[in-house]
């Protein structure tokens, strides 16, 4: 009982920020009428699914609006919520709509990039499990993926979330990005991917002679990343057995010349510059007449570069995980991840929900014994407290980039009714 | 577009609106053409543009697109049909309105099968691509605006700033081409196939595009288009079909003739004069049956009843004796001298043979020549039934064939592609003889033969097993092969 009341609100804290703008001042009351209003077209027409107990799945759940939305999480105390896309009709009326009238028309773009897709080049853990040597993976996956995203793409906004577990997830937001094609959405998760291949290959990157400036641009943000990270952390050199991976990866012809440099070094470091140096003089391929870093870049990336599932991202219609969910198996909050502070985001402090309860409960017994006046709404109670709790910093980053999202589409409003004027 | 029962030309346009109405010689075909025409104009454009497209398709095989040959050739062909290609200082508003029309007839035609429509969209891209590639520079831009494409070239600052980007970005770019080259900025999402391969330099959601891999945007674009629009036409194809003066040209036009020509054929001389008159209700197509009935009755035919009719028979198997004799017996039995059928006829049956003049052997006509050319009038027998006849008096011929009411409303759609009357015999026959070739006869000498015993069929086909009796019998072989689904 005590966990359901638990989760409940913590679903409601997704919409908890709408109804905390529209409590304060005027400018929030703006903000906060914009989105009713943007949403009004969106609402109703957007895809829910609820994951129940004991694994029942719910899809096609669609509200009138966020108060339905979250008397229908109380009732059914969903253990988790994934977003879908916004249809040419409500969702949950899917099946009295003609065949083939009832289509995915609008949904932002999502990328999920999972630890366990880095499983052959991380030794200090495997499949669900993570630990703050190999977190770096993801904190140089965030680092690519967002300058491109926004270097190269132009998207404004993007909201990256911890998924609660062993990986992490971008929602981008802008007007634009949200009527893509599935074959665009797919052409940039395919511009975003260097990894090629599955368990049966051995060298999954290839680089040509050229390199483009996302290449470019990539090596140099793991440069900054790689030393601590794979010659230290990792220990990609340790022994024997690590660097026979990274002979794989290099011709033959200076398979003999690296081994004997390595057995004479003391530690990965020292292996690695080694292998720099040999590896720059050696012609790397057929193709590849030049002399140069190729075959050390191509080893960085192999270890350290993202790797996107493509069918998260390119399906109009894919549900992805809220954020502000509980994960099941761990506990932990959805929370957005501060770009500001990437680098210090730490998923071991992110909070579980039994620990958000219980600050809840402490603070409501102070609250009480304080005798605060008026009797509010249940609900308006709790969300408010929420900014005390250890969840603040992160409601915060939500907050943030709701407002962005909500002055450029106030910008886009006013231009077409300025446009419309002109008539 | 509005068709007129009547011919009637076109009123010519004053000088500027005709180049206002094609400012290029080249175009997407966004908006479809808007005049009347007659009906003849109407099939010769969309036969030129046939027969266009195909040696777009033919070029396109026999030489690498874009080498010189095939820049030079297919240019060639251009000029040859009248369609526009290059800016000239001729006066260029016809063969572009020819381009405009012809096109959008072949729509009709092409739209109605997935096959078709892929033929059609590939040779349309090739010949887009060509006019493309001889496009001035200058030219480039101003076409690109009309065409409610945004693609703006770039300034020279512009592509200094980004110029390692761009090189580096472009497979085929070096420094020193950049200089001269035109970058396009695109939004990315208009170079799909570009930036997923991160061919393309990207910076805040813009693509910088070479000009070279402009055209392939653009021919993407057209793609998708023409894509879009073929299927749409397809939706109202019914309400086009149901002009009759249309539908067989269309028909036609799609199943484009390019099969055998039925010229030299391994069954010469398998054929005796005296089969022809059972041939002829059993195998031979409705215009060829009317044809010998004609002949049969009047003892004569004119000259295109004469042509259609006699390569026919070559295209079965009439040996030139044959066919001298053929003719001249009927011709006779109407009170013709024999000398003068041999001054007059037999040097004109010799010559369709190759035997004189300048040798050529002359093809059977295809369904396509013969409704299209050479119309005939009073006293006629030529052409195509299915064409030329009134639909009410084509349906009483075919009912005197013996053909069920079934039969004959199936007829309109028997979906099959039938394209030359001696492809009609040459299936018929093999229907009848159960997939064996004609049955072979010694070569007879010029004397009239006693009548042959009826043609045995296999047993395999039920629906044939009737076939073993009278001569009036059967239009079975007729029937099956018009319900006969391919």
């Amino acid at each position: 009982m005590r966990q359901a009341l638990c989760r409940a609100p913590s679903f409601a804290l997704w919409s908890a920020p709408h109804h905390f703008l529209g409590v304060n001042g005027p400018k929030e009351d703006i903000i906060a009428s914009l989105r009713t209003h943007v949403i009004k077209n969106y609402f109703q027409h957007r895809e829910f699914s609820f994951t129940l107990k004991d694994d029942i799945y719910i899809r096609y759940q669609s509200f009138n609006n966020q108060s339905d939305l979250e008397k229908e999480m109380q009732k059914m105390n969903p253990y988790k919520i994934d977003i879908g896309a916004v249809y040419s009709h409500r969702p949950n009326q899917h099946n009295t709509v003609k065949l083939g009238a009832f289509q995915a028309q609008e949904k932002e773009l999502v990328f999920d990039i999972d630890m366990t897709d880095y499983d052959d080049v991380r030794r200090c853990c495997s499949s669900a499990d993570i630990c703050p040597k190999c977190w770096t993976l993801m904190t140089m996956a965030i680092r690519i993926i967002d300058r491109a995203l926004k270097e190269d793409f132009g998207f404004k906004h993007r909201l990256w979330v911890y998924s609660g577990r062993r990986g992490v997830h971008c929602w981008v937001c802008d007007e634009s990005v949200r009527k893509l094609s599935s074959a665009v959405r797919s052409g940039i998760v395919e511009y975003l991917s260097l990894i090629k291949g599955g368990q049966d290959v051995k060298k999954k990157v290839h680089l040509s002679e050229k390199i483009h400036p996302f290449i470019r641009k990539s090596i140099n943000i793991i440069k900054k990343y790689f030393e601590e990270y794979a010659l230290v952390n990792q220990d990609i050199l340790k022994n024997k057995e690590s660097w026979d991976k990274i002979l794989a990866l290099v011709p033959e012809t200076i398979h003999d010349e690296l081994q004997q440099g390595f057995q004479k070094s003391q530690n990965s470091l020292q292996r690695w510059e080694h292998l720099k140096k040999v590896a720059s003089r050696c012609q790397n391929n057929i193709k590849n007449d030049k002399y140069g870093p190729w075959l050390e870049w191509e080893i960085m990336l192999q270890y350290c570069f993202p790797r996107l599932d493509i069918n998260v991202s390119k399906g109009i219609n894919h549900l992805l995980k809220s954020p502000f969910s509980v994960h099941p198996k761990t506990g932990r909050i959805s929370v957005p991840i501060d770009l500001q502070k990437v680098d210090q985001f730490d998923p071991f402090t992110v909070p579980t929900i039994s620990f958000i309860c219980r600050e809840l409960d402490a603070i409501s017994t102070n609250e009480e014994e304080k005798e605060e006046n008026e009797a509010e709404s249940d609900v308006k109670h709790r969300t408010r407290d929420y900014k005390k709790t250890s969840l603040a910093p992160y409601v915060k980053v939500f907050e943030h980039f709701l407002e962005n999202l909500d002055k450029s589409r106030k910008g886009e409003l006013l231009k077409k009714s300025d446009l419309q004027k002109d008539f | 577009m509005e068709f007129s029962k009547r011919k009637w030309r076109m009123p010519r346009l004053a000088g500027d609106q005709r180049n206002a109405s094609y400012p290029h010689c080249l175009q997407f075909y966004l908006q479809p053409p808007s005049e009347n025409i007659s009906l003849i104009e109407f099939e010769n454009l969309a036969i030129d543009r046939v027969k266009l497209l195909k040696s777009v398709e033919n070029l396109g095989v026999s030489y690498v697109k874009g080498t010189e040959q095939y820049q030079s050739k297919l240019e060639n062909e251009l000029r040859k049909l009248k369609f526009s290609y290059r800016e000239n200082l001729e006066d260029e508003y016809e063969p572009r309105r020819r381009d405009h029309i012809s096109h959008f007839i072949l729509r009709l035609a092409y739209c109605q099968s997935e096959e078709l429509r892929r033929w059609f969209i590939q040779q349309e891209m090739d010949l887009l691509r060509f006019r493309f590639s001889i496009l001035p520079k200058d030219k480039i831009q101003d076409f690109l605006k009309d065409s409610q494409l945004q693609f703006e070239a770039i300034s020279d600052e512009e592509k200094t700033l980004r110029e390692q980007e761009i090189i580096a970005s472009s497979p085929n770019l070096s420094g020193s081409k950049l200089a001269l080259e035109s970058i396009y900025k695109i939004p990315f999402a208009d170079a799909l196939d570009l930036f997923r391969g991160r061919k393309v330099y990207l910076e805040d959601g813009f693509a910088y595009v070479p000009l070279k891999d402009i055209v392939a945007i653009i021919l993407n674009e057209f793609r998708a288009k023409l894509s879009k629009a073929l299927a749409l036409t397809a939706r109202s194809l019914p309400a086009v079909q149901s002009d009759e003066r249309l539908q067989p040209l269309l028909n036609h036009l799609s199943h484009s003739y390019t099969g055998q020509d039925y010229s030299t054929q391994g069954n010469v001389g398998k054929i005796s004069l005296d089969q022809i008159d059972l041939l002829s209700t059993k195998s031979f197509p409705p215009c060829m049956r009317q044809l010998h009935k004609a002949l049969r009755e009047n003892h004569h035919l004119r000259h295109g009843g004469r042509m259609q009719y006699g390569l026919f028979l070559k295209g079965i198997g009439l040996t030139l004796e044959q066919a001298l004799q053929f003719w001249k017996q009927e011709f006779i039995k109407g009170k013709m001298d024999p000398d003068k059928f041999d001054k007059g006829y037999s040097y004109n049956i010799r010559h369709s043979f190759g035997k004189e003049g300048k040798r050529t052997d002359y093809t059977p006509f295809s369904c396509l020549k013969i409704i299209l050319s050479n119309p005939p009038s009073q006293g006629d027998y030529h052409g195509c039934p299915f064409r030329h006849s009134d639909p009410e008096l084509l349906k009483q011929k075919l009912q005197s064939y013996k053909i069920s009411p079934g039969g004959i409303s199936q007829v309109d759609d028997c979906g099959f592609s039938l394209n030359h009357p001696n492809q009609f015999f040459c299936e018929s026959q093999r229907i009848l003889n159960g997939g064996k070739d004609i049955k072979k006869e010694p070569i007879q000498p010029e004397t009239p033969q006693p009548k042959p015993s009826i043609q045995k069929t296999k047993d395999a086909s039920s629906a044939l097993a009737s076939l073993n009796s009278s001569l009036e019998m059967d239009m079975e072989g007729l029937e099956d092969y018009f319900s006969e689904d391919s």
